[in-house]
């Protein structure tokens, strides 16, 4: 057993998921491929909000392809890290927007 | 005044990597003696290519030097200032020969900086009168504005309908500058001006300007299409160049690259890269099947990357001197671990993607 619970090595071997659940696997791998396609949104802007999306996830391997992913696509440091603020802002928001319910909370129970 | 991150080549380093020897005998053991990755040979016969064979001749691709002012990190062919080997006019009079009887249309001339070799000016007009429908000149831009001997060559371009492919690794300075050297985004911007006020990469022009894109690391290209549209757009808004296509070229674990691959720990994560990305559809369509390729002392090879190797065609024939189409015809294409590179994902030779 490994000593930490994430091995770099193992996002070489996400695809053998379906090997334990072939049916469920390749339907999840089919709809995972066609989210990514050109669409509305380019798959470059895609590959932004992946990555986005990856660091408020705290997925080390969504980071590690994604960051690849979005390199590929040409992207630009700047743009990543600006990326990444976008995600940080969503998340501290939802946090904070949080904030109104405690207030709620203290103004009915508080004299 | 372009000042490159690496400084000299690794020939004149005396590095291990300088050797081709070294560079195959890393490319053929580790992983894939192991048994951990399958190797090309062994990849390409899981596809039905038993035997790789090449089709009829299209394109002569002609390296006339190893001479270049720049030092790009990632170059395969380990050109730089410190590289001497140019090709003498007499190979280039054996190359004239074969342009004249060989059934290729299209003739490519690549270095180093091919403006460099002296006789380059000499050459381009004699096979300019041989009628070739594609004369490509692999330009590195920055000569354009290396020297003032070479601020004329988009007239002597367009004066020959030079078809000029050049190499620009991305749309903006820092990714640029990063793998070509310190000011090369600047000199190829004022080049691309210069060639376009030429009337080069204009819509609807036949002085056709094509640029090629290499990833500027350890990552394969993605998306020819979109990254055209990625650059055509930034180039145009932020400094109103325009360009007709342009290639996506993956680059491969050779020479500096894969110096640089081995020094920053990438190499093993960029062998499986390509491994994975293998595409059975690019392997007809790969660059050695429709090209040869000669080197400045008129050595005859598969391809740009086999020359940088030393992997000579597999012919009684292997010298520009001797030639003869149809003994070459019936060689078998020499493969090594490096041609994983010209079969990942959408393919990749020097016209860019395959598949």
């Amino acid at each position: 057993m490994s000593k930490t619970y994430y091995d770099p090595s193992d996002l070489r071997k996400f695809g053998k998921i379906t090997e334990w659940s072939e049916e469920l696997g390749e339907k999840f791998f089919e709809y995972y491929g066609k989210v990514f396609e050109e669409g509305a949104l380019s798959a470059r802007e895609k590959a932004l909000i992946a990555l986005a999306v990856a660091h408020t996830e705290q997925c080390p391997y969504c980071i590690d392809a994604y960051t690849k992913d979005t390199l590929e696509r040409g992207v630009t440091k700047e743009e990543m890290m600006e990326a990444v603020h976008v995600g940080a802002a969503i998340k501290s928001g939802a946090t904070l927007v949080h904030g109104v319910m405690m207030m709620n909370k203290v103004n009915k129970l508080d004299l | 005044m372009v000042e490159p991150k690496i400084k000299k080549s690794l020939h004149k380093r005396n590095d291990n990597l300088s050797d081709p020897k070294e560079q195959l005998r890393i490319l053929n053991n580790g992983l894939f003696s192991g048994g951990e990755l399958p190797t090309f040979k062994e990849k390409i016969k899981e596809s039905g290519y038993a035997t790789f064979t090449p089709k009829a001749l299209e394109i002569l691709q002609i390296n006339v030097g190893y001479m270049c002012n720049q030092v790009c990190a990632h170059c395969h062919v380990d050109a730089g200032p410190d590289r001497k080997e140019i090709m003498t006019r007499e190979t280039m009079q054996q190359c004239l020969e074969v342009i004249k009887n060989s059934g290729a249309h299209t003739l490519d001339l690549t270095g180093g900086a091919p403006e460099m070799n002296p006789n380059f000016r000499w050459f381009v007009e004699e096979a300019s009168k041989l009628g070739v429908k594609d004369f490509i000149v692999r330009s590195n831009l920055t000569i354009i504005r290396a020297n003032k001997k070479y601020y004329d060559l988009p007239d002597f371009f367009k004066q020959y309908n030079i078809h000029v492919v050049s190499s620009m690794p991305h749309w903006t300075r820092g990714k640029t500058d990063k793998q070509r050297g310190n000011g090369v985004f600047d000199a190829s911007i004022k080049a691309l001006q210069e060639l376009n006020e030429r009337g080069y990469g204009m819509p609807g022009s036949n002085l056709k300007l094509d640029l090629v894109y290499n990833p500027s690391g350890a990552f394969l290209p993605s998306g020819q299409e979109a990254m055209k549209k990625e650059f055509k757009k930034a180039l145009l808004e932020d400094f109103d160049i325009q360009f007709h296509d342009l290639f996506a070229i993956t680059n491969l674990p050779i020479s500096r690259f894969l110096e640089y691959l081995i020094a920053s720990e990438n190499y093993e994560d960029y062998m499986y890269a390509l491994v994975e990305a293998y595409n059975p559809a690019a392997v007809a369509n790969v660059m050695c099947t429709n090209t040869l390729s000669v080197s400045w002392d008129g050595w005859l090879y598969d391809c740009d990357f086999n020359q940088m190797l030393d992997l000579k065609v597999a012919s009684k024939v292997q010298h520009i001197s001797e030639y003869n189409e149809a003994i070459l015809q019936n060689r078998q294409i020499v493969i090594s671990q490096h041609c994983y590179g010209c079969t990942a994902g959408a393919g990749s030779s020097c016209q860019g993607t395959v598949a």
